[in-house]
């Protein structure tokens, strides 16, 4: 197993990881981490395969894209933070409709 | 010569978004600025269209770096029909909304509406699946941003779980884009059409990509989020996100399962099943659920769910002409649901509310609103001469080729549903009433009515000129593999 294969199978626990909070935890902050953590899996998968040609130099092309798919991912949280303290300032809790606990 | 330039491609990137920083500049002038900005887009692909229709396909490198390692745009029949419905909805939609919105709202909506014209416009004409997932998160997030736009629980909640779902999507289609690029070392659709090959990975990745896609156009069952956040948001808004911004998503879906996924046409016809018992289900259960609301906008929501459902119709045919239905239905739908909303819209300022049991006595104040709403049915409807009509006999015309006649059916009940939505709408609309304690209902302005109307003029329009769009889609022969 080569490290660059190791640091792949990391990426897909952490996708999985993410994807299992972001369905069941209901508290909107615990989601957006979750999706955060599931970004991380995918952006190290993308890292990590562009070790694939074995020699010392990677491929840049994934690098370009993780750093593009960081600066969406900032922007989004920053969006989704932002909606999750609009959420709990109109019905007083930072869960979906769906989840709440009455 | 100016209208030769290669440039307009990029032109029709850059000026909405170049619009977008200068109406959030200049808040003073926010409605001329981004007036004008609709206006020059609407230009810019008038000119580009024109370009693709007398000189065929249209390439565009991007700071001339060319594939693999640059961006390179490409604009065939399918790329063109997709910018111009973007370009007269948003043209429709800038107009209504300049009388709709007043004050902060308007501060907030016209930048970030330029914006997301600027993300679909990039959408439809990029030819590389990492590009493509930049502008689908452009698009996302404009569009969370909108349906926040009208404030309250309602539709904070219904923009929260709306960013949420849609991100959950892009993850899951750059997990795919991920593992494409490290088996076939190019995100370029056109080198990608020439590489994939069937293997387990190439099972993942489809599956991936599809999912995370079918999250963002919301085919049921995963269209659990569209409702409330198409009929949470505000009338101009709602237009858009049911018009343009669901197709944007499929739009994606559709180029890769014909020019990257590497399916025979056997492939095509069993996977493709799935996707059309899906898509009748969506038909079937949008028009129950529609059927059933007692608020006008959220029935109007669910009939999107259930126009979503006719589009996936076409995956098990994995025809050309099934295809070609399948874009109709697209253009068709995105003018008469545009009107519809609009309609939507007149209605809730003129009386304060959208019960539907209560709409009676509309059609005496708003005779235009209300012929409006009946035209956009027709086509809902899918009846002659409308555009609607059109799409709905290719439909059926590409099932029988192909042997499927049964997808007829579901395109029968689902003319039916609609037909009784939308006749109960009317229905309840044409009640005559007298009533002296209902408070004085609103004027409306004049520009917002003749737009609504002048919408649903286009759909019934669209069933008269499909020869001429139908020519349009063969430019580039876009529906068959190794076209673009």
């Amino acid at each position: 197993m080569t490290p660059a294969f190791l640091y792949a199978l990391v990426g897909i626990v952490l996708f999985s990881i993410g994807l299992y909070g972001l369905i069941l935890y209901k508290h909107l902050l615990r989601k957006i981490l979750a999706i955060n953590i599931l970004g991380s899996g995918v952006f190290l998968v993308m890292v990590a395969l562009a070790a694939r040609t074995g020699d010392a130099v990677p491929d840049a092309v994934p690098h370009a894209m993780v750093i593009t798919g960081i600066v969406v991912a900032v922007s989004a949280t920053a969006l989704a933070l932002a909606l999750m303290l609009r959420v709990d300032a109109e019905t007083g809790q930072a869960v979906l409709p769906e989840d709440r606990e009455e | 010569m100016l209208i030769d330039s290669p440039h307009w491609i990029s032109i029709i990137i850059l000026l909405p978004i170049l619009g977008a920083v200068a109406s959030f500049l200049w808040r003073q002038h926010i409605v001329k600025i981004a007036l004008t900005t609709a206006t020059g887009t609407v230009i810019s692909v008038g000119i580009l269209s024109w370009q693709v229709i007398s000189n065929g396909v249209q390439c565009y490198e991007l700071g001339a770096w060319n594939a693999p390692l640059g961006i390179e745009l490409y604009v065939d029949g399918l790329s063109v029909l997709m910018l111009l419905v973007t370009a007269v909805v948003g043209f429709a939609i800038s107009i209504y909304a300049s009388a709709y919105f007043e004050g902060n709202k308007s501060k907030h909506f016209w930048p970030l509406w330029l914006f997301l014209w600027s993300g679909l416009n990039a959408l439809f004409v990029s030819s590389d699946i990492f590009n493509l997932f930049v502008t689908l998160e452009i698009i996302g997030l404009s569009a969370v941003a909108l349906v926040a736009l009208s404030g309250g629980a309602k539709a904070i909640t219904a923009a929260m779980r709306y960013l949420l779902v849609s991100l959950l999507g892009s993850m899951l289609y750059l997990m795919g884009v991920a593992l494409l690029y490290h088996s076939y070392g190019t995100v370029d659709m056109v080198l990608l059409s020439l590489r994939t090959e069937m293997n387990p990975a190439m099972w993942l990745i489809m599956g991936l990509m599809t999912v995370g896609l079918l999250l963002k156009t919301a085919l049921f069952p995963l269209h659990f989020w569209l409702p409330a956040a198409h009929s949470s948001a505000p009338v101009p808004v709602s237009a858009l996100l049911s018009a343009l911004v669901v197709k944007a998503s499929f739009y994606i879906l559709w180029r890769l399962w014909i020019v990257v996924f590497p399916l025979d046409n056997d492939a095509q016809v069993g996977l493709g099943f799935i996707l059309g018992v899906l898509g009748s289900l969506a038909i079937v259960w949008g028009g129950v659920k529609a059927l059933q609301q007692t608020r006008l906008k959220l029935l109007i929501a669910y009939s999107t769910v259930m126009q979503i459902g006719y589009l996936f119709l076409a995956f098990p045919l994995a025809s050309i002409m099934g295809w070609k239905a399948a874009l109709y239905f697209i253009l068709a739908h995105a003018i008469a649901k545009t009107a519809m909303f609009m309609v939507a819209g007149n209605i809730l300022i003129h009386k304060g509310h959208d019960r539907i049991a209560d709409l009676y006595s509309t059609v005496q104040h708003l005779p235009l609103t209300i012929v409006a709403f009946s035209l956009s049915g027709i086509s809902l409807m899918g009846l002659p001469p409308s555009g609607g009509f059109v799409a709905k006999w290719l439909l059926l015309e590409a099932a029988i080729v192909s042997g499927q006649w049964w997808w007829g059916i579901v395109l029968l009940v689902g003319g039916l549903l609609t037909g009784a939505y939308v006749f109960k709408v009317l229905g309840y609309a044409f009640i005559q009433e007298n009533s002296t304690n209902e408070p004085r209902p609103i004027g409306i302005s004049k520009r917002m009515e003749w737009t609504a109307l002048s919408m649903a003029l286009f759909a019934i329009v669209l069933g008269f000129i499909a020869p001429f769009v139908l020519g349009i889609m063969d430019i580039g022969s876009p529906f068959t593999k190794g076209s673009l």
